[in-house]
């Protein structure tokens, strides 16, 4: 340990003495160490933003549609028609085993009041199941129930921006706002969700009962008919399994022939955003590939200067052992100094890494994640760079003929 | 006897040419003897000088240093044996010149393995003995050769070396300072008894021994002790 606490003290010595150079080969590891930790961030980012609307979307939410018909020839888009029914939700609900919730909804835009305020929002007649369907609870008080549905009663559930566009710091729990101004309890609200994968502010929103919804809010809709089904899978591999069935039982229940188009849509969020998921991984794992490519420059860099140092020590290696150091304590001279150089470099390349990551995120609004593992792997990778690198010249060094080495001018 | 060489023969090869450096050497040298080895360049002293210093291993022959037969040793044991028997002194000094004279005499301590504490005190009290008590945080440039030499030798002494080899010490030196250094070396024999080899082309520098060697062609060809 006294060898080794006195070589440490050596090795730090001669990086003092050689500044400019030291401090360039420190620099080839700074930009390759920054470069990983800022691309890793870069690429966690944005990968976890979408798992995060993955899990704000609900997982494994199957999203039916109507509409998309041909009326005389001419296709309509979604939702022209209003084919699908409260039936329908019913039916997929037994009948589809892949499904494990449904949620048919009835929606509109209404204007809301609450005293001397007002707020307008889009307003989801529901039923009980979409807590379980969109994986959304709320923080207090309750969510509408099956006895609200069957009597059509006048309650709201409302979010978490209407809450406070409406009641600011007061608890709306209870209180009475009016709906197209048709007075409605507010009896729970919903945890906060945040911004979906189409920038929508998910938590800008009222459910009330999809009766109540029906029978008073949008009574233009036709009796029975709904405006869009959420469905659950049971997992995401049953996903397919779950569209299909859906797809085949709306098929029958429509009495679509085998030649006809579908009259409704059925969209897998879910699988799109894994998709998505999946090509941003690909993505970071190769903008973190690009990036290692500048760290392994740095570390050639890094090979070269000590290279040259061992040559130009080459007389301080003769005298070393001629005094008594052995092979080894030479090795471990050397290595210490590359390792050494690697480790500041590393250091100072994760501090630009998190400066450049938060640069990058505050000017150009990209999501970034500086996790701790991918500073200590940037670290640790910077550090096996040293010793991968400095191990054949601190070889070199070590397997020197004392006899030349004294001769060497 | 302090060390015995026998029959050693080093030869080295040059692809096809071999060259007999040293051939079949003999010689016993008794603790506390003062030797001066001289001869022409080329007569092999110097290899005689990196056997005896354990820097050089011979192709055959053996080398007793001080009971023990180091002429098989291997790279790490040879170092040892450097470490702890022998100290050199050399013609060019090698000083490290970025480290002060303290930091200088301390190197063999390090890879001895004292502690920092102890390595410091007995660098300085070596320097005191040298003369150079007042100059241990001085860097080489900042010393002259006589100067310099002398923190050489309190280098070579710092570890209480069994011999001291020193290679042409006066080499570079002008002939007061080559007076002062051989003077130190006569002291240090003559009243701690510490058997010192040196190798030297200037007569009077060879004076200060008490036995001169002379090698020609790898061969010992003179020896004062045997005409004695």
């Amino acid at each position: 340990m006294i060898v080794l606490s006195s070589i440490i003290n050596i090795a730090l010595r001669s990086l003092i003495a050689n500044k400019m150079r030291t401090f360039l080969a420190i620099l080839g590891i700074i930009i390759g160490v920054g470069a990983v930790v800022t691309m890793v961030a870069v690429g966690t980012g944005a990968s976890n933003k979408i798992s995060e609307q993955i899990a704000s979307i609900g997982s494994n939410l199957i999203l039916i549609l109507p509409g998309a018909t041909t009326q005389g020839g001419i296709r309509m888009g979604i939702g022209t028609q209003q084919t699908l029914t409260m039936a329908d939700a019913e039916a997929i609900s037994k009948e589809c085993p892949a499904v494990v919730a449904v949620a048919p909804v009835i929606s509109g835009t209404a204007q809301i009041v609450y005293g001397n305020q007002n707020w307008s929002t889009a307003v989801m007649g529901t039923t009980p199941e979409m807590t379980t369907v969109r994986e959304w609870e709320v923080v207090s008080g309750r969510f509408i129930t099956e006895q609200d549905v069957r009597n059509g009663t006048k309650v709201a559930v409302i979010g978490q921006t209407v809450a406070e566009k409406l009641f600011g710091d007061l608890d709306p729990i209870g209180k009475l706002i009016r709906i197209k101004k048709i007075p409605f309890e507010v009896i729970g609200i919903l945890d906060k969700k945040g911004q979906s994968f189409t920038g929508q502010d998910q938590d800008d929103i009222i459910y009330v009962p999809i009766t109540t919804s029906q029978r008073t809010l949008f009574g233009q809709v036709l009796p029975g008919r709904v405006r869009l089904i959420y469905a659950k899978a049971n997992s995401l591999e049953s996903i397919p399994v779950a569209t299909e069935q859906i797809k085949t039982l709306l098929r029958q229940r429509h009495r679509i022939g085998i030649n006809q188009e579908d009259d409704f849509t059925v969209m897998d969020l879910t699988q799109m955003l894994k998709a998505a998921e999946e090509s941003t991984k690909t993505m970071s794992i190769l903008l973190g590939a690009i990036a290692s490519v500048s760290l392994l420059v740095g570390g050639i860099g890094i090979m070269n200067i000590m290279l040259v140092s061992v040559t130009e020590r080459t007389r301080e290696i003769g005298i070393r052992m001629a005094v008594g150091a052995k092979p080894k304590d030479i090795r471990m001279q050397f290595l210490i100094e590359s390792l050494f150089l690697t480790t500041i470099g590393g250091i100072f390349g994760l501090l630009l890494g998190i400066g450049a990551s938060l640069l990058l995120s505050s000017l150009m609004q990209w999501p970034i994640s500086i996790s701790i593992f991918s500073a200590l792997v940037a670290f640790g990778f910077s550090a096996f760079v040293g010793v991968f690198f400095g191990f054949y010249p601190a070889y070199k060094a070590s397997v020197l003929n004392p006899i030349e080495a004294l001769r060497y001018e | 006897m302090i060390i015995i060489v026998e029959n050693v023969i080093k030869i080295y090869k040059f692809g096809e040419h071999e060259l007999k450096v040293l051939d079949d050497v003999s010689v016993s040298i008794e603790k506390g003897e003062f030797l001066c080895i001289m001869g022409p360049s080329g007569s092999g002293k110097s290899t005689f000088m990196n056997i005896l210093g354990c820097l050089d291993t011979p192709t055959s022959g053996k080398y007793f240093l001080d009971g023990i037969d180091v002429s098989t040793f291997k790279t790490d044991e040879l170092a040892e044996i450097r470490n702890k028997k022998i100290g050199f002194v050399f013609q060019q000094f090698n000083l490290l010149p970025r480290a002060t004279a303290l930091e200088n005499v301390e190197l063999p301590l390090i890879y001895a393995g004292v502690t920092p504490k102890e390595r410091k005190e007995r660098a300085r009290e070596i320097l005191a003995r040298v003369g150079l008590g007042e100059r241990v945080n001085h860097y080489p440039k900042q010393l002259s050769g006589g100067q310099q030499q002398r923190v050489a030798i309190a280098r070579a002494l710092v570890n209480n070396p069994t011999i001291i080899l020193a290679d042409e010490p006066t080499g570079n030196l002008d002939s007061k300072s080559s007076i002062e250094i051989m003077e130190i070396f006569k002291k240090l024999n003559e009243e701690k008894g510490l058997t010192t080899i040196i190798v030297t082309h200037e007569p009077d520098i060879a004076s200060f021994g008490k036995r001169q060697i002379r090698f020609l062609d790898g061969k010992i060809v003179h020896d004062s002790k045997k005409l004695a």
